[in-house]
């Protein structure tokens, strides 16, 4: 998320390809460098209830993650 | 006499001619770049369509993140209701549902409330401002400030909560709003139990 624009295509691949997952890698550095935080969207398998999942390294990705987002961190208003 | 006057007074213009002429030069470069400010944005030509286009985005990404019934809440009432995760107090134990709950507005404080009684708690005050510097103070879609607050609150709701600047309800929202939402929600929720009764489950 980029304020201002929305929803914006960072990268993409696949992270079974190692040269697509170094890609994946060097870029979520990137964004949490630049002070952002990652989320990524879950469902409970048990109560189906929708989440998100807060990770701060590349490793806590969940295996079954079709995606990470990326936004600006919380701030006081 | 009257021509003494008349001289003097075109002595006088003549003699004010040069500064009015560089006030009037400074007003004009000052508009043109002021104009020129405004046509371009973010390295490009201004785009309106722009905002519309990236509302559209994150209503879709919005969409893909929170279930079904959150999606129908936002669509219909403009806010979407969170459950409180943190500990319950040992007296709420009996009662059906979260002790408390926070309503997510765009670009709006989030609002604590007690279900069960409706009582208003506090209000969080909590932005996402751009880090880059590149937005030129722009913020992010109305639809992305609701994922941002529902992804924070849903992953990590003391981090949030602790960052955010923390008010008795009516600093920012007015009470009587936020109590007429609540009795809207309410009859959305009667009505969608009604219409599918798999909602009110």
């Amino acid at each position: 998320m980029k304020p201002g624009h929305g929803e914006v295509l960072i990268a993409e691949g696949d992270p079974r390809v190692s040269e697509e997952e170094e890609r994946l890698v060097e870029e979520f550095r990137r964004q949490l460098d630049g002070g952002m935080w990652a989320a990524v969207p879950t469902v409970d398998g048990r109560s189906g209830r929708r989440r998100a999942e807060l990770v701060q390294h590349y490793a806590d990705i969940p295996p079954a993650a079709e995606r990470v987002i990326f936004f600006p961190r919380a701030a006081g208003g | 006499m009257l021509l003494a006057l008349l001289v003097l007074a075109l002595i006088a213009l003549a003699l004010t001619m040069p500064l009015l002429w560089r006030g009037g030069s400074e007003l004009a470069a000052r508009h043109r770049e002021r104009m020129g400010r405004s046509r371009v944005s973010a390295g490009g030509l201004y785009d309106p369509g722009r905002e519309r286009r990236a509302e559209q985005r994150a209503r879709e990404l919005l969409r893909s993140c929170v279930n079904d019934e959150e999606w129908a809440m936002y669509r219909d009432l403009g806010f979407i209701r969170v459950p409180g995760a943190l500990s319950r107090r040992t007296g709420d134990a009996d009662t059906e549902g979260p002790a408390y709950a926070y309503l997510i507005y765009a670009h709006k404080p989030i609002v604590a409330y007690v279900p069960a009684s409706g009582r208003l708690l506090s209000e969080y005050c909590v932005e996402f401002p751009d880090l880059t510097g590149e937005a030129d103070r722009s913020r992010l879609p109305a639809s992305d400030d609701v994922l941002a607050k529902w992804m924070a609150l849903t992953s990590d709701e003391s981090r949030v909560i602790g960052r955010a600047n923390m008010h008795l309800v009516g600093r920012q929202l007015d009470p009587s709003r936020v109590r007429r939402d609540l009795w809207r929600l309410a009859e959305w929720e009667r009505r969608r139990s009604r219409e599918t009764p798999a909602a009110g489950a």
